[in-house]
């Protein structure tokens, strides 16, 4: 009664990794659904708070597009963006026709009392008339406004929706853009530290 | 229950059972107190449904109000000229692979926004300056990002928008063909077993079934030999 002993040792060696893939593909058959579950959730998740409507800006840290444009409180002067080099600055897109800017107009008066920061109003294909009994209605933060009346340099700023506020730096970059009203959360804790900072880079 | 009551206690008991469903008894109702009630509540309740409905219905607009309002609000001023038939062929297939940034899911073409009229207005003028549609299309993605072409670039950041469906087609295929071969090796080899369980066919070599043969026959001979 002779069994082989290198036939008996090759059966328990082919066992033995049948059972290690066994256990190894169980493993993964758990662990592979899971991880793809809990990425979709994750991605499902950060969604719902994404606002779709919000494009970034193809004109972040480049050179603000030069214009010259009539002033709205002085038809007879042109403004130009080359004429802030040197400042940080904000150009605030608006019109009267424009409802949520009258939600953001209060946080601009303030920013104008506190003198933190220029803020140039772009008046966006809008009555200057209108326009301006609408900065008397509501009060006017803006150092200047200048009148895009058929909305073409709007068009080179990549403006899409008002209201809009351009952050430009010193060297006339652009460094920042925001679409829609700014709200005091946006002006604490994205603008403001972002001015800041550009103020006291060289 | 005394029968004199009659209909009133039927009615009170049927009510009664309700009122205390809603974790609120009456006690001793005449018929007109029920009635009022039960009037009541549903008035109550409709209203503040109504009342919530409105209220989320106004909190949803005003929200996208906000949103949207500024760029709709503008007036579209309508195009000066008709186009010649060249350059008005190619506006229309060129407006039709713009997006309009207002109305997201319309193209330049379809978009009655105003900065839709706008952007037909630029690029318009630029067909008529002779420039290529390469080149209207770059004027744009300089000014808006590659947001406003309605086909996305193929570049690395849109790899995974391009080719990711036919990825998970390829991964889904596999991974069925895998499963399907498993399962026919499965029922292969469950009908393989169960041949050389009822008809012992020559999968066993000869040589192998004789050596297990010999060894019964020791073993048996062995056993028999002790007794």
């Amino acid at each position: 009664m002779s069994i082989d002993p290198a036939e008996s040792s090759s059966v328990a060696a082919v066992n033995g990794a049948a059972g290690g893939v066994s256990s190894a593909k169980r493993a993964w058959q758990f662990f592979l659904p899971l991880a793809i579950f809990v990425a979709l959730v994750w991605f499902l998740y950060r969604g719902l708070f994404l606002n779709p409507r919000e494009v970034p800006s193809a004109l972040i840290n480049k050179p603000a597009p030069a214009f010259s444009l009539t002033k709205l409180h002085a038809p007879d002067q042109k403004f130009s963006p080359a004429e802030m080099k040197g400042k940080v600055w904000l150009l605030n897109v608006w019109g009267s026709w424009c409802a949520s800017c009258r939600y953001e107009h209060p946080l601009l008066n303030d920013l104008a009392k506190q003198q933190v920061v220029p803020v140039v109003g772009f008046n966006w294909k809008d009555d200057p008339v209108a326009a301006k009994s609408w900065l008397i209605k509501y009060g006017d933060p803006y150092q200047l406004s200048v009148s895009d009346l058929d909305g073409r340099v709007a068009i080179d700023w990549g403006v899409y929706g008002a209201p809009e506020t351009f952050v430009i730096d010193k060297a006339g970059l652009i460094r920042y853009k925001h679409t829609g009203p700014i709200d005091a959360k946006v002006l604490n804790e994205t603008l403001l530290p972002l001015i800041r900072d550009l103020k006291t880079a060289s | 229950m005394r029968p004199s009551s009659g209909e009133i206690v039927d009615k009170y008991k049927t009510l009664t059972s309700m009122d205390i469903f809603s974790g609120f008894a009456l006690k001793k109702p005449a018929e007109w107190r029920v009635w009022f009630s039960v009037v009541f509540r549903l008035v109550r309740s409709t209203l503040a449904t109504a009342a919530a409905c409105m209220a989320g219905a106004a909190f949803f607009l005003a929200s996208a109000s906000v949103v949207s309002s500024a760029a709709n609000a503008q007036v579209q001023t309508p195009e000066a000229s008709l186009p010649s038939p060249a350059v008005a062929k190619r506006l229309k297939t060129l407006e039709s692979e713009l997006r309009c940034l207002v109305c997201q899911n319309q193209t330049l073409a379809d978009s009655p926004a105003g900065l839709a009229g706008d952007l037909r207005r630029e690029v318009r003028l630029l067909v008529e300056q002779g420039k290529s549609d390469a080149e209207i299309k770059a004027f744009l993605r300089v000014r808006y990002g590659d947001f406003v072409l309605y086909k996305p670039p193929v570049d690395p950041k849109t790899y995974l928008l391009w080719f990711g469906p036919f990825g998970l087609l390829i991964i889904g295929g596999i991974s069925g063909w895998l499963v399907a071969r498993r399962r026919g090796l499965a029922a292969k080899a469950s009908k393989h077993a169960g041949e050389v369980a009822s008809t012992r066919d020559g999968s066993v070599p000869a040589s192998t079934r004789q050596r297990a043969k010999a060894l019964l026959d020791d073993d048996i001979a062995d056993k028999e030999a002790n007794r």
